[in-house]
């Protein structure tokens, strides 16, 4: 061996640690659930089979893929506004905005799912003062349902709906949106026509990140679902928790990896990821 | 008609405590060629966002034929403009950088077409049309931000530091283009430079801003052979200021008193003059003033030794002690110099007495 060799053999060994921390905690645990899903309760493909046959699996399946394009929708329209606001606002406004919209991220999600149930059942604030203003009569059905759960994550996912779209919004030369109206355009078409488009790599950024987030979660749906609507997350816990099924609770968090890969391989495609989420680049 | 006239109304723009254009007035006929000239911080940006509508005047206004356009926003007056560092849109090509003024005011796809190839043509980048911003070059960049400012026929162009961001070389081949499309389309432009040779080779009028004010206001010529204040005479060219004390100033002429010697001056046209027997200030331009061969005389002769000089390649600079009147810088051709100049050569300057110009001291 020469020396060259030597030395970027010194450089791979001082890898090692990282390697083997990966591959104990991350790639050993990922192969035993990809192993167990064609090995419980029989080896063989069955776990998959179930789902192009049970319609209970496909149910879930589609009402996560609903309720995560939903959340990814109004969290997108809600985020796009408020990082609209944030960069047209004074330096000294932009701050307390930033910090109204990170404050949220530091309380657990616990905390948030059960104060939205406090909000939203029927003795809630919300209901009771519906009712006693006498625009309702009976308490609306808001909690233990889709809306709830939608609720509850689009709250949730505002703040890494914003982030990305913010940093793309703050880097459009404001320069080009007096330039547009110098040249005759309306405020309306300003936006439309010339900060629209330059904001749509944050857009999709945020877009990818707020979905492939909402596809694993497991408490906001728990808690504000009450059961009764089941998100992949919450079907994989009961499985393997409740019914003992170790096949098919592992058949779907592979599926739900594989979900994931694939939005970012799709993504990766149009857009630089690297980019997207704030490493290096420019 | 093809041009507009512009006219500015004790024109006034403050921030607070700080006045950032102070009762600016002038008015620039139709299909001239304005600049506003200025250090920076003199408040000819200001003026110039106040004119396009992005900057609301405190007090003042501004008139296009006549008509007041003070309360209007900026797309509502239908003025081209070429921002600093172009402003072209980056998710657009070329073609629909241009074709954006067309596309926002309605007009059809067969209509935009036609105009986006007549205002690539006019600024020769045809070739160019499907180019993102970011393939062009910088003076290409600003081709076709001029491109975008004409193509729906605004009734004046503003110019932002439209040349600010090239090198030399390319500036000057821009500066010539300007003026022939300024020559050929006979549109009023208006345009804010700190350049004072971009503002005298382009320029039928120069409005010279200081602090906010408007110092003085005139053709190229006008400016820099009677400047006004020594402000002016300062920026526009290179200047040797002469003191002393005004004797018998009349339509004619006057004769500054110095220390040593009289210095002869005949006014060439009407220009600010010194209170007899008051303070006064002469201007003097270096190149108006020659190295005398022996016996050679002059309207007014001083003598003094080189102190440093400089070969220009076309000339020399000169800077030369005198007893009496300090420093004095010449620059003359080097064809016309008698002498090899050299460091502690004595030397006798003259200038017809027509050279020097009376200004008035800055007011503080």
């Amino acid at each position: 061996m020469n020396a060259s060799g030597r030395a970027s053999l010194g450089w791979w060994l001082l890898l090692l640690p990282a390697v083997a921390l990966v591959l104990f905690f991350y790639v050993a645990p990922i192969a035993q659930v990809l192993t167990i899903s064609f090995s419980e309760p029989e080896p063989g493909l069955g776990n998959y089979e179930r789902l192009l046959t049970s319609e209970g699996i496909q149910r879930v399946i589609f009402t996560t893929l609903r309720i995560c394009l939903l959340t990814t929708f109004f969290a997108l329209l809600l985020g796009y506004a408020i990082a609209y606001a944030i960069t047209l606002a004074s330096p000294r406004a932009r701050n307390w905005w930033i910090l109204a919209v990170l404050v949220p991220l530091w309380i657990s999600v616990l905390v948030r799912a059960f104060a939205w149930v406090t909000l939203l059942r029927r003795q809630g604030l919300v209901n009771n003062t519906l009712m006693q203003a006498g625009v309702i009569s009976e308490p609306l059905p808001l909690v233990w349902n889709e809306f709830g759960i939608l609720v509850g994550m689009v709250h949730y996912m505002v703040p890494f709906a914003v982030l990305p779209m913010l940093a793309s919004m703050r880097e459009i030369d404001p320069r080009l949106l007096a330039a547009a109206r110098g040249l005759g355009a309306s405020r309306g078409q300003v936006f439309r026509q010339v900060f629209l488009p330059l904001s749509m790599p944050g857009v999709v950024a945020a877009g990818v990140l707020v979905f492939i987030f909402s596809l694993g979660f497991y408490i906001t749906p728990a808690i504000l679902g009450g059961g009764r609507t089941l998100m992949v997350a919450e079907w994989i816990a009961l499985q393997i928790l409740d019914l003992i099924r170790w096949g098919l609770g592992t058949m779907m968090a592979t599926m739900l990896v594989v979900a994931i890969m694939a939005t970012l391989l799709v993504f990766s495609r149009v857009v630089d990821l690297r980019r997207m989420f704030g490493s290096g680049g420019s | 008609m093809k041009g507009h006239a512009l006219s500015l109304r004790r024109l006034t723009k403050r921030y607070g405590d700080f006045t950032a254009v102070d009762d600016v007035t002038l008015e620039v006929e139709q299909g001239q060629f304005l600049t506003l000239l200025g250090p920076s911080g003199s408040g000819k940006t200001t003026i110039l966002m106040a004119v396009a509508g992005f900057v609301e005047p405190t007090d003042g206004h501004v008139l296009l034929d006549g008509r007041d356009i003070t309360p209007l926003p900026p797309e509502k007056r239908d003025f081209g403009m070429v921002f600093q560092g172009y402003a072209l849109f980056p998710h657009m090509s070329v073609a629909e950088n241009v074709a954006f003024p067309l596309r926002v005011r309605g007009q059809s796809r067969a209509d935009r077409d036609a105009k986006v190839r007549a205002a690539l043509d006019l600024v020769q980048l045809s070739a160019f049309a499907e180019r993102l911003p970011k393939q062009l070059s910088g003076g290409q960049q600003q081709r076709v931000a001029l491109a975008r400012a004409l193509v729906f026929d605004p009734n004046l162009l503003l110019l932002d530091e439209p040349l600010s961001a090239l090198d030399k070389k390319l500036r000057a081949e821009l500066q010539e283009e300007l003026k022939a499309l300024h020559r050929r389309i006979g549109r009023t432009f208006v345009n804010v430079t700190h350049d004072q040779e971009e503002a005298l080779s382009l320029s039928d009028r120069i409005a010279i801003l200081n602090h906010g004010k408007l110092v003085q206001f005139g053709g190229p010529g006008e400016l820099y052979e009677r400047p006004r204040t020594r402000f002016v005479a300062d920026f526009l060219g290179k200047s040797n200021f002469l003191h002393g004390i005004a004797r018998g100033p009349d339509a004619a002429g006057m004769l500054l008193e110095t220390p040593g010697q009289g210095i002869h001056v005949r006014f060439a046209g009407p220009v600010h003059m010194p209170r007899d027997g008051g303070r006064a200030l002469l201007s003097l331009r270096p190149e108006k003033i020659s190295v005398l061969n022996p016996g050679e005389t002059a309207e007014n002769v001083v003598e003094g030794t080189v102190r440093a000089f400089a070969y220009l390649g076309a000339g020399f600079s000169l800077v030369v002690e005198t007893a009496h009147l300090g420093e004095i810088r010449a620059v003359l051709p080097a064809w016309q110099s008698p002498v090899a100049p050299a460091e502690g050569l004595p030397v006798r300057l003259g200038w017809a007495a027509d050279a020097a110009v009376p200004v008035e001291e800055d007011a503080p």
